[in-house]
């Protein structure tokens, strides 16, 4: 009951950005001083919190005779994976050579998928213990508030990412502000390795995300203070005077004319320029509609609508639009906008040729996404629709990889990605299956036959339950 | 447009039917008193009770048989500790019962007349195989939340089996904080209301005499005696060790007090204890974060550490949604069956899942005699399952409540047939039905 007024807030709170090295943007220190009075068109640094994630030592890896789904919808049986030097090598069926020198696991039985990848975590942000001095995931002071980068919040300590990884085999995670705000702030997508600091689990190349939300949230949150937004009306009012203002702001900047430095219009002409995804939280159709509307009107994408608990109801404009549609496998009821929920969601909206996600919003439902994806697959199979198992898993790595902008390096296990990769021991849609082995580009993260690859966060060193299986 | 409306209600809500005389043949047949399942099983249904259950079963002359066709029959679910009943939309603030935060009553709230049978989380829940449940109440302005109910999901118009079969009471961190601000508070105030209570019964005039500095009111006080001569269990929401053992002494001063554990986070940092105490156990399984500092040592293989310790433990969903995601109930279960083929961990053999979300929830709140299990002379509960109940896709195809067979449409198959196709046709979506 806690958990669900809870997570009833978050799912209207929830919008992050993540690191942005990807833009080719030349990186110059703005330092503290004003950029109004330069007379050359001024360069911000568009990544002054750089990654510093490395990638563990592994060893070259051969697993054979398992079940692979590739991650984008391909399946081989009785198959041999192989990756070294933190990349995907190759994957093929049981003919496949073994190279000399590679450490060789056998997969009978079990099966190896690209790692999962969750596009809507607020760990570290909300982390456990949830106590107030940990609250960082909403900047419920403004509205608008796309200046704040949900990375300034996100505590590495969090024993969530250890569970995502250890039960959940997430290699991948965006860390998104709640959402409280129209527009929360950015995300940051990380590698989930421990580290640190934030920049040592900070995703190479990802772009930054942007969280902005619909619907009850940022009404009832700016209503109940007196100020706008109160009402459906106001959110899109709000939205769109912001979006003005960046439009010209980003003129300027085009033209080259000098600006004042703007922390939360340089976010918002990131998304105008395309460097920078916008997640929306959104869960009712009419909604989104609007929201699509909005977006042709001011030349922004959004990469994907977080909680679409009436993506059904327009799967077809979502496939139309290329807009993904991140879904909970059957939550519901919690407040009104999840009213219309129905367990074929996911399903209706992967029958329509839509973008499908399993996300989760939850450091519980973090730990088990193939569970929710098993469910929704089994709503669907019931509705007489033709769904395979791997088919279904591009719902919890390419397809969450796609809408982060990093489908390039991982997701999926092709050739040359990021061996993020995770050994099932039985068919992951089983509710009797839990991860063996877990590698994040290569390294062995994980092994559930080995409690010395099991991380504990500094905080639980030293308490009840160290190091125990969780 | 009000024809529409009373037309699609009326399609929503099934006409209550009496309860059938009824043999499930030919089934994998889970009686859910962890025995193991019994291959070509025979269920006997018969005014509304169970009259026999296993192998070798004959089938009286005259009753309709449904050939399960060898797949699984089991009772229905029972959720251990929810909600269900009591809330449509959490958010939804006239919609919502589950707390009563500036009532001036607490341990006398009796939540029956709260419950709505028609709710819509009362049919989702149902067709998701859940039976009964233990309905408890949140918060109350006091310490005590108030009485709870076990009930039935139903489709008809009363879903109170039995009514104040609980009374419910928060400990450690939720506790200090009705308490006045700490652990010492919550004890003693706990203590005081009881010893007052205890006067009242003895002479109903003390509570008069005491006057506006009486602790509880008069409804509190005939609930609390009803608590301390044990006629009511008393669940108490519970996470760290210590207060484990806290809240166990209190049988010291209070014999009578039939204790169920709620939650029991730490439960198995002194599991020991709680098997000597005999004081049934529910845990939310999947807890295995340090949500709060009285939750450090959560981990998923507590349920399997306090059964190994000879706890009589149930598993149920309230850590979570516990109002609308009862269905969850089998996915936890089948979670604690994964862990015995994880290398350190701790669950629940298949047998022992399936138990600890029937027949041991019946147990913890005193009435295995009627609900829970397929044994004879309990309700007639009964789920046909398309596959392993535990597993993630399975669902119930037929389920009966006390011999009744059940509805399992609900609003969300309703919207989901609407929209199977999303474009609208040759009229808009809203004549769709």
């Amino acid at each position: 009951m806690i958990r669900g007024v809870k997570g009833s807030l978050l799912a209207a709170v929830s919008l992050a950005f993540a690191g942005c090295a990807a833009s080719g943007t030349s990186a110059q220190s703005a330092g503290d001083k004003p950029a109004a009075s330069a007379e050359k068109p001024v360069k911000f640094n568009k990544d002054p919190y750089p990654s510093t994630y490395h990638a563990y030592a592994g060893r070259p890896t051969a697993v054979r005779g398992v079940t692979i789904f590739d991650g984008e919808g391909g399946r081989i049986d009785n198959g041999v994976a192989l990756f070294a030097d933190g990349k995907v090598v190759s994957i093929g069926g049981p003919d496949t050579a073994i190279p000399a020198g590679y450490d060789v696991v056998d997969g009978t039985g079990k099966y190896l998928t690209p790692g999962v990848i969750d596009i809507h975590s607020h760990l570290g942000v909300y982390p456990s213990p949830s106590v107030d001095a940990h609250s960082d995931g909403n900047e419920a002071t403004s509205p608008t508030t796309p200046e704040v980068w949900a990375e300034h919040s996100v505590w590495p300590q969090d024993p969530g990412f250890s569970r995502a990884l250890a039960n959940g085999g997430v290699t991948s995670l965006q860390i998104l502000p709640g959402s409280a705000n129209l527009i929360g702030g950015r995300s940051v997508v990380l590698k989930n390795v421990p580290a640190r600091t934030v920049q040592g689990m900070k995703f190479p190349g990802a772009p930054y995300g942007m969280k902005m939300a619909c619907g009850e949230n940022p009404k009832r949150v700016y209503g109940s203070k007196g100020r706008m937004p109160s009402t459906r009306m106001g959110n899109f009012a709000v939205d769109r005077a912001t979006w003005a203002k960046a439009a010209a702001y980003k003129k300027k900047l085009d033209e080259g004319k000098p600006v004042d430095r703007d922390l939360a219009m340089e976010t918002l002409a990131g998304v105008l320029s395309g460097e920078i995804l916008v997640q929306n939280h959104c869960y009712r159709a009419d909604e989104m509609a609007q929201v699509i509307d909005m977006s042709h009107e001011f030349g922004y994408k959004v990469s994907a609508f977080h909680h679409a608990v009436e993506a059904y109801k327009i799967a077809d404009v979502l496939a139309k639009e290329g807009i993904c549609a991140a879904i909970w496998a059957d939550w519901w009821g919690f407040k009104m906008e999840a009213y219309d929920s129905v367990p074929e969601n996911i399903a209706l909206v992967y029958k329509a040729g839509a973008c499908t996600i399993v996300h989760s919003d939850d450091e519980n439902q973090i730990q088990r996404l193939n569970q929710e994806a098993a469910k929704g697959l089994a709503a669907g199979r019931r509705m007489g629709m033709q769904i395979s198992d791997e088919q279904a898993w591009t719902w919890l790595s390419y397809n969450p990889a796609k809408a982060l902008g990093i489908a390039d390096k991982t997701g999926s296990l092709k050739p040359g990605k990021m061996a993020d990769v995770v050994l099932w021991n039985g068919n992951p849609f089983s509710v009797y299956t839990r991860p063996e082995k877990v590698w994040i580009d290569g390294a062995l993260m994980f092994d559930a036959t080995d409690p010395k690859r099991r991380p504990v966060s500094d905080f639980e060193l030293g308490q009840p339950g160290e190091g125990d299986v969780k | 447009m009000m024809r529409a409306l009373l037309l699609s209600a009326a399609a929503l809500i099934a006409a209550p039917v009496a309860a059938q005389d009824v043999a499930i043949t030919n089934a994998r047949l889970v009686i859910g008193d962890g025995s193991a399942p019994i291959e070509g099983g025979t269920v006997v249904v018969r005014g509304g009770k169970i009259v026999a259950a296993g192998a070798g079963v004959a089938v009286p002359a005259g009753i309709e048989r449904v050939d399960a066709g060898g797949h699984w029959v089991t009772p229905g679910i029972v959720a251990a500790f929810s909600r269900v009943g009591l809330v449509e939309v959490d958010a939804v603030q006239g919609s919502n019962d589950r707390s009563a935060r500036r009532s001036r009553f607490s341990a006398g709230i009796d939540i029956a007349p709260a419950l709505n049978p028609m709710g819509s989380p009362v049919a989702v829940n149902r067709a998701a195989g859940v039976t009964r449940a233990i309905v408890a109440p949140g918060d109350s302005s006091g310490l005590f939340a108030g009485q709870g109910a076990v009930v039935d999901l139903g489709d008809d118009n009363d879903m109170v089996t039995r009514p104040r079969a609980l009374q419910f009471i928060e400990f450690g961190e939720g506790g200090s904080s009705n308490a006045g601000g700490s652990r010492a508070a919550t004890f003693l105030m706990f203590r005081e209301q009881l010893l007052a209570a205890r006067s009242y019964a003895r002479n109903p005039a003390t509570l008069a005499e005491w006057g506006s500095d009486a602790l509880i009111q008069r409804a509190d006080a005939d609930a609390l005696v009803r608590v301390i001569n044990g006629t009511t269990p008393l669940f108490v929401r519970v996470d760290r060790a210590a207060d484990i053992l806290n809240v166990l002494k209190l049988k010291g001063e209070f014999p009578a007090l039939k204790l169920v554990l709620v939650g029991a986070t730490e439960g198995w940092l002194v599991a020991r204890e709680i098997a000597a105490a005999k004081v049934p156990v529910l845990v939310s399984p999947l807890s295995d974060l340090p949500a709060s500092f009285e939750r450090l040592g959560a981990t998923q293989s507590n349920a399997g550490r306090l059964e190994a310790a000879g706890v009589d433990v149930s598993v149920g969903v309230f850590d979570d949604d516990d109002a609308h995601k009862m269905g969850y109930t089998t996915q936890y279960a089948g979670n604690l069956v994964a862990l015995t083929k994880l290398p350190g961990a701790s669950g629940l053999s298949w047998d022992q899942a399936f138990a600890a979300i029937t027949s041991a929830p019946a147990r913890a709140v005193g009435m295995d005699g009627t609900i829970g299990s397929l044994r004879a002379g309990r309700v007639g509960d009964v789920v046909i399952w398309d596959n392993d109940p535990l597993e993630l896709g399975s669902r119930p195809t037929a389920v009966w409540i006390d011999g009744k067979r059940q509805s399992l449409v609900t609003r969300q198959d309703r919207l989901r047939d609407r929209y199977a196709t999303p474009q609208e046709g040759a009229l808009p979506k809203a004549y769709d039905r």
